[in-house]
């Protein structure tokens, strides 16, 4: 896979994203370089820690970030259209209407003075010409179809009056009410407990595949990302660390960092002492090394890591490491990093 | 800073009062000065000069002479310095606004501290003390107040305050808005009550009186600042309000507010009487205000990170 | 809701009660103060204060004292006025509510429509130039005097340039709606911009500051998400959601004025309001006046106080679940 030209039959083609903060104390690269692609009906993880730009990238390309000092390069097309610097009353009808967009925290997520319907409503007859009656008709549609119970009458319900994860699946529901090509999930489960967490994903999986949409799924947990998606972008310090198929990416990863955020994950059929923490802390996004950003914190740098290393590897499975084939076979022989096998 | 700056300047030239009128401009401000003469430019005028229009009856105080030492801006109607007594006056103004507000800043952070900590018993009688006075229109509670009291003093068996005390108006108006600062800093220590540093040193076993003053005083303390200003300013009108209907501050004193008093009299004939003494008031709450402003978006760190995402 | 209804008009009738027993407590029993003198107001001679100690039973226990009070002034409705003999305090304080209520209704409209545009505006043009000019003319306008800027107001339009620009200002004055609707709002118009201006400023400050919290708020972030315009976005989402803590500051700000606050406008103005009714009872010190005044006063804002708390539940949503 070639990472120079955009991908044609992509419905997201990201090539050398860059947002940049012009802060009092410097600038801040909070994404540097990312490039990945997501197919049709394909769901594309992004994993990393906290800071790492994960959510930045993505809220950048739609237009999301407001503040005045921030200055964002590089090429993104949607369905063969660019619309990074598109003006904002064309990225409006982009938003909600081609790519529709789930949060966090759903307790927050909504407005609170009008009801579920109205807010379902609302984005329906923004992008669509319809009548009230039949969007609300349509909105008690979407509502059955996310699971909530007698939709009917739950339409006039107010935020307040659904639990956590009623309310996720509300906001699921609202965001693929345009029937978006794109579905961008910026940690959806995070704030939800275990169970709902399998729940939820579960809809989106099962969703997925009726609407054929594609979906980017933003999380720092690697557990929902074998759960679900089908490639991986692996982010660190705003720069991708490693590009793949899900599978490749978990079962033979190939830079440092995935191989801590992996060992990172309690297993329970596998006896262990401890978890693995990966050394160190996060870079702050100030002092980010000018070669490879994972260097400070790796158990296996070299010189040659104090120049960037480029994203490169064979056919779809993509990493941004020095380390050769031949050194990581070595490494995997001896070391008991687990998760690794 | 500019509002610091301004503020500090008007407190330092309403110190220095006593200042001007002795030594510049030679004149008593508190005395009648109704035969006087002065001196401008090498000639004598006199302060109340015989109206010459209209039907040519009575006298009407000279106006604004423009001179900084003598009458700068003209004589009220008893002859007296205007410009002299706005500085005295400035002084019982800014003292009344301030420590009235003193006063009911600490009494209400006190009474929300202790209502929004011990709960329950405590904070039903002070919510419903606060309530009622609340309930009382600011005004009206004021008036009412004032009314018995500023005319006819306070005579409580061990308290004796005389009816011209200054402490009488300063009380007042400190306890008339005493539940406008308690509600908000009942709700404060509400909300920290149940935050988990609160209940873990209720769990090592620190007594009350340590946690309010460590824990609960430190988080309130910011808040409590920010109101100072505002409650300064608040005062200050009050006090101007009610001296202008005569229950304030009381002759021989002299406030911003009785000045204005004064003033409307010759409103038409001599203006600035009245004129002044307003900008005054306008210049230091608005300097106060923005002050408020100022300390508020310092101590709030939210503000900061606001206008990303 | 309408248990919670009751609930809070039982608390106002309790609260109203209470405030009865203070301003009677206040004006009557004061250690230091003569009662009989007080009713009588000045230069009363002995004879009106033998009738006054009488009729009030003023050597009574207080409780009996206070029931007498409350008996003449709101069920005999005989209670007068002793500076002015015979004129009775309750047909004095209806036949002066049109008024004050005049004043207020206009002083409302202004002051919303100037608050609320002001407000919106500051706080779309954050950071920019327009912004801080409109914050700077709010705090001017809270840190005037009302009565202050009353007179000022009668200087410009009655002073020197009476003859020239102003011909056509009234002095002050009321002229009731039913007589001249013309001459009605031209005399208040002065008042009305004098007591709107105070308001206008506070609300245009409050709003500011809420529409811009609100605006960092997830659901906004939601709202964009959804691709709806920014212009809707904060009408329709931040607007609606800080209107919340402006309409329980209106209601509390109406009551009082309803109740008189605003005597001194009344007073600059010449309107012969509750409030100019209040001021005369004070120049006076004729006790039964004030303090039908402050009870009628009173009422209101614990009337309005009620009414904003079952109004706030009924806007926003969240409180009626509590509720």
């Amino acid at each position: 896979m070639s990472l120079e030209d955009h991908s044609t039959d992509a419905v997201l083609s990201v090539r050398d994203l860059s947002v940049s903060f012009a802060t009092r104390q410097g600038v801040v690269r909070a994404v540097d370089g990312l490039s990945f692609d997501v197919g049709a009906k394909e769901v594309l993880g992004i994993v990393g820690e906290s800071g790492s730009g994960k959510s930045v990238a993505m809220y950048s390309m739609l237009g999301l970030v407001r503040d005045a000092n921030v200055s964002i390069s590089g090429s993104v097309l949607f369905e063969g259209r660019e619309i990074l610097g598109l003006s904002d009353t064309d990225m409006q009808s982009v938003r909600g209407g081609e790519v529709g967009m789930i949060f966090q925290d759903p307790m927050t997520a909504l407005t609170p003075v009008y009801t579920v319907g109205w807010q379902i409503v609302e984005q329906l007859r923004a992008h669509n010409e319809m009548t009230k009656k039949a969007a609300y008709q349509r909105a008690a549609e979407l509502l059955a179809e996310v699971g909530i119970p007698d939709p009917k009458s739950r339409v006039n319900h107010y935020p307040h009056e659904f639990s956590g994860g009623m309310r996720q699946r509300v906001v699921i529901a609202m965001a693929l009410s345009c029937n978006p090509k794109l579905l961008i999930a910026d940690e959806p489960t995070t704030a939800l407990d275990v169970t709902t967490q399998a729940q939820i994903l579960e809809l989106m999986g099962r969703l997925q595949a009726t609407h054929g949409s594609s979906i980017v799924i933003i999380t720092h947990d690697m557990g929902v990302i074998a759960e679900i998606a089908h490639r991986v972008v692996v982010m660190y310090a705003g720069r991708p660390a490693e590009i793949g198929p899900e599978i490749d990416v978990v079962r033979s990863a190939r830079h440092p960092y995935t191989w801590g955020l992996l060992g990172a994950v309690p297993r329970a059929d596998v006896k262990s002492r401890r978890l693995v923490t990966i050394p160190g802390n996060a870079v702050s996004p100030l002092e980010v090394p000018t070669g490879c950003a994972f260097a400070p914190r790796c158990q296996y740098r070299m010189d040659i890591c104090e120049q960037r290393p480029p994203l490169r590897g064979a056919h779809d499975h993509l990493d941004a490491c020095w380390l050769s084939d031949e050194q990581r076979l070595a490494i995997r022989s001896t070391a008991t990093v687990r998760g690794v096998s | 800073m500019v509002s610091l700056g301004v503020l500090l300047f008007m407190v330092a030239v309403t110190l220095l009062a006593p200042v001007y009128a002795h030594d510049i401009a030679h004149s008593n401000p508190f005395a009648s000065n109704l035969q006087g003469r002065i001196k401008i430019g090498g000639h004598y005028r006199s302060v109340m000069p015989a109206n010459t229009q209209g039907l040519g009856l009575g006298v009407t105080p000279i106006g604004p002479t423009w001179h900084f030492s003598t009458y700068f801006l003209g004589a009220d109607e008893l002859g007296r310095d205007v410009f002299a007594r706005i500085l005295y006056g400035g002084r019982v103004t800014l003292l009344i606004g301030f420590s009235s507000g003193l006063i009911c800043i600490a009494v209400a952070t006190v009474l929300g501290m202790l209502a929004g900590y011990f709960g329950r018993a405590t904070d039903w009688i002070i919510s419903r003390l606060l309530d009622i006075v609340w309930a009382f229109p600011i005004y009206l509670l004021a008036i009412s107040l004032s009314v018995i009291l500023v005319t006819s003093g306070l005579d409580l068996g061990i308290i004796h305050i005389g009816a011209g005390s200054l402490l009488l108006p300063i009380l007042i108006i400190a306890s008339v808005y005493v539940p406008y600062v308690a509600r908000p800093v009942r709700g404060i220590v509400f909300s920290l009550k149940e935050r988990d540093f609160i209940q873990a040193a209720i769990a090592s076993g620190a007594s009350d009186w340590r946690i309010l003053r460590k824990e609960i005083w430190p988080n309130v303390a910011p808040s409590v600042i920010v109101f100072f200003p505002l409650m300064v300013a608040l005062n200050i009108l009050t006090e101007s309000a009610l001296s202008i209907l005569g229950i304030g501050v009381q002759p021989p004193q002299a406030s911003w507010g009785t000045i204005i008093n004064d003033g409307l009299q010759l409103l038409y004939t001599r203006p600035w009487v009245a004129i002044a003494p307003g900008i005054c008031i306008v210049v230091v709450c608005v300097a106060l205000n923005i002050l408020g402003d100022g300390v508020r978006d310092a101590f709030d760190p939210r503000a900061k990170l606001r206008g990303s995402i | 809701m309408l248990r919670f209804t009751i609930k809070r008009l039982a608390s106002a009738v309790l609260v109203m009660f209470t405030i009865s027993v203070l301003v009677f407590l206040i004006f009557f029993a004061t250690p230091g103060v003569n009662p009989a003198a007080r009713i009588a107001g000045r230069s009363a001679s002995p004879q009106v204060l033998a009738n006054v100690a009488k009729e009030f039973g003023l050597n009574r226990p207080l409780p009996i004292r206070y029931g007498l009070m409350m008996y003449h002034l709101f069920i005999k409705q005989d209670l007068s006025s002793y500076v002015n003999i015979g004129d009775r305090i309750i047909p004095q304080i209806t036949a002066a509510a049109p008024i004050t209520l005049s004043l207020i209704f206009g002083a409302v409209v202004i002051w919303l429509l100037v608050g609320v545009s002001a407000g919106v505006i500051a706080a779309k043009n954050k950071g920019k130039f327009i912004d801080p000019l409109v914050m700077f003319f709010g705090i001017a306008a809270i840190s005037i005097p009302v009565y202050w800027l009353g007179q000022m107001v009668l200087l410009v339009t009655q002073g020197g340039l009476h003859t020239s620009i102003f011909a056509w200002a009234p002095n002050g004055g009321y002229v009731s709606l039913t007589q001249s609707p013309w001459q009605w709002a031209l005399h208040l118009l002065f008042p009305w911009l004098t007591l709107a201006s105070l308001y206008a400023g506070i609300y245009a400050r409050v709003l500011r500051g809420e529409l811009i919290n609100n605006m960092n708020e997830d659901y906004i972030r939601t709202a964009r998400a959804k691709g709806l315009s920014e212009r809707r976005i904060l009408y329709r989402h931040a607007l609606r959601c800080s209107m919340i803590s402006i309409v329980s500051l209106f209601g509390l700000d109406v009551g009082v004025l309803v109740g008189g606050a605003a005597l001194l406008t009344e007073v600059v103005f010449g309107l012969p309001g509750v409030g100019f009714l209040t001021y005369q009872g004070l120049q006076n010190l004729d006790l039964p006046l004030i303090m039908g005044c402050v009870m009628y006063g009173a009422f209101f804002v614990v009337l309005a106080s009620a009414v904003v708390d079952v109004l706030y539940a009924y806007i926003d949503p969240r409180i009626r679940v509590v509720a």
